[in-house]
């Protein structure tokens, strides 16, 4: 239990790998209609790559030594991730949580609510890889990728998908409805999307808005994969995953806790 | 043995009293209720038991084992039907149970064998690859009830079972409950129908206001609170009734009696002779009837009001 008078106290959570069975239900339900959701999904990032790879183009001949398609394509590829992980945990969950109280129903049984939570933030981390990595198979095909270091990408997508997936769980615990979802995504993914380095280079833009990229998932994660696509790896790379790693166990707890405040009365 | 025991069991939600310091004991094999009118505290009891809502005060064991500390054990042996259908609408009939008996580590293929069994045991078989949502509302309950039993759980709850079933459904439901209990399983259930209480329950408590008002056995209270049998009687308009007065002419076979609008309702354990003593209070009756008692009568005369919570 969440004891508020012990100012310091550390929240144990209580997970088993039962938290797997919650992910497995998801997976399952996924299966149904893997075909046309997969679809959706990466038709979006393709417009990107097609307007602005085609477009801006013309005019932005090279970044930092690639072609602009070569430099926005890993980019795309970890923000298409976030997108999906981002969509699932919020609007997903909620229509889980709120209006078909399945999780009501599963903590009645061993599951925890622990466990129903982490279950569903492996499903989130599950679509960030899955979706991240057939984009990346994509710009694979259109010849966008020029190392095989880029074979580490999709673990590195699931795991900023953890990421991903912790926050948005946080906002679902706390969201009172369908609505609220609108100022997730206008102030923290949109924002995230632009400001992360995946359209041109961050250390061009001013000293605060660097800051605040190093201060998102997005903005390392997009950092490794365009090095890994072109091969450029190095002691740096390991910085930003640690990065990203740090985030991912520092946030864990928030989500557990929060939802066992909502729903545990 | 003692299935599940309560103690100066109290809840208070944000301030609200919601169940107020109560005692009772669950014996195993036997099926025990408690009625109430809403808000009575009865799903807030239940959700207690089956390891949802935290105690504020008392004690809570359930199979032996304390409520707040070995929540997983205990909702292993528990099978749970709660207030709300909350079914998973996104899969079948079939893969609601099968994927809930993964919940407990049962293994697919038995899952799925008891699935059937228990789909057929709920008289809804042939919807076994149908749509969740597609079921109607009496359906999804018993879909809930097969999926409760899905683990052979040791003690049954069901909060308010039959609510929204027909006659027939609810029929069906009873039948089986009896039939589990005759194979040994405990069972506790709360509800609204006075009826269902009387079919099912070896012993229940009458709550309200989160406080136990009485407990025994359907039998035991009604001859306790109201006798053998009840005539109803229909007054005319603003009859002004006298207690004192009413006492003195029925004299003793009449125990005690309830008004309710233009209702009259006396309670007896000899109905013949109260009515052959009728004519003496002179009141033109609009219309008279000699029923037996039933636990309606009862919950009634304790807890002052209608099912529905008005006071009358
Ligand atoms: N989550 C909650 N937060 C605050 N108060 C609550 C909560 N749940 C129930 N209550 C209050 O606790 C009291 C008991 O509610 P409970 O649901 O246990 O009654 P009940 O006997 O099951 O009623 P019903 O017959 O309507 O299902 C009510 O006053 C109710 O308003
Ligand atoms: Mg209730």
């Amino acid at each position: 239990m969440v004891n508020l008078i012990n100012k310091y106290y550390i929240y144990k959570p209580q997970v088993t790998t039962r938290a797997l069975k919650v992910f497995n239900r998801n997976f399952l339900v996924f299966l149904k209609h893997w075909k046309s959701s997969l679809m959706f999904n990466f038709i979006e990032p393709l417009l990107y790559l097609a307007a602005l790879g085609f477009g801006l183009g013309v005019y932005v001949e090279e970044v930092e030594g690639i072609s602009y398609l070569q430099y926005i394509a890993p980019g795309l590829v970890v923000s298409s991730a976030m997108w999906s992980t981002s969509f699932e945990c919020t609007y997903g969950s909620f229509t889980r949580m709120q209006l078909h109280r399945i999780f009501h129903a599963m903590i009645t049984t061993p599951l925890s609510i622990d466990e129903v939570v982490t279950g569903e933030i492996i499903y989130g981390a599950f679509k960030s890889f899955l979706y991240g990595t057939v984009f990346l198979a994509v710009v694979t095909i259109l010849g966008l990728i020029s190392s095989p270091w880029v074979l580490l990408t999709p673990p590195l997508l699931f795991i900023v998908g953890i990421v991903f997936a912790e926050t948005a769980m946080i906002w679902t615990s706390i969201s009172p409805n369908f609505d609220s979802y609108a100022y997730y995504f206008t102030l923290i993914i949109t924002p995230m999307f632009l400001f992360s380095g995946v359209f041109f280079p961050v250390k061009n833009m001013p000293f605060f808005v660097q800051v605040i990229a190093w201060m998102t998932p997005l903005f390392h994660a997009v950092e490794i994969s365009r090095n890994l696509a072109i091969g450029q790896v190095s002691v740096m790379l390991f910085l930003h995953f640690f990065i990203i790693l740090l985030f991912a166990v520092l946030l864990f707890s928030f989500p557990l806790i929060l939802m066992r405040r909502r729903l545990i009365k | 043995m003692v299935a599940v025991k309560g103690k100066k069991l109290t809840k208070i939600y944000n301030g609200i009293k919601a169940v107020d310091s109560i005692d009772f004991e669950i014996q195993q094999g036997e099926s025990f209720g408690f009625l109430g009118p809403n808000g009575a505290g009865k799903t807030t009891v239940v959700k207690m038991m089956y390891c949802f809502s935290p105690v504020t005060s008392g004690e809570l064991r359930v199979l032996d084992m304390e409520v707040s500390k070995n929540p997983s054990q205990i909702k292993n042996l528990l099978g749970v039907v709660s207030q709300d259908n909350n079914l998973d609408p996104e899969l079948s009939v079939e893969d609601n149970l099968i994927l809930f008996a993964s919940y407990f580590n049962i293994p697919r293929k038995t899952a799925q064998k008891r699935a059937r069994e228990l789909l057929e045991f709920m008289g809804i078989s042939e919807k076994s690859d149908a749509l969740v949502e597609n079921l109607s509302g009496g359906m999804k309950r018993r879909l809930v009830i097969a999926r409760s039993l899905i683990n052979h759980p040791r003690v049954l709850v069901l909060d308010e079972p039959t609510t929204g079933l027909d006659p027939h459904a609810r029929h069906l439901v009873w039948d089986q409950l009896r039939y589990l209990k005759e194979k040994g399983l405990t069972i506790i259930l709360t509800t609204h129908y006075l009826e269902e209480a009387s079919v099912l329950c070896d012993r229940l408590v009458i709550m309200d206001r989160g406080k136990i008002l009485e407990e025994g056995s359907p039998r035991d209270l009604i001859l306790k609170h109201i006798g053998k049998e009840v005539i109803e009687l229909g007054l005319p308009q603003e009859t002004p009734i006298d207690p004192q007065e009413l006492k003195k002419r029925l004299g003793d076979c009449c125990h005690d009696y309830r008004r309710e609008g233009n209702f009259l309702y006396l309670f007896t354990s000899n109905g013949q002779e109260l009515l052959e003593n009728l004519p003496l209070i002179n009141i033109p009756f609009s219309y008279q009837l000699l029923r037996p008692a039933t636990l309606e009568d009862v919950f009634l005369k304790l807890t002052g009001r209608t099912i529905n919570g008005q006071p009358d």
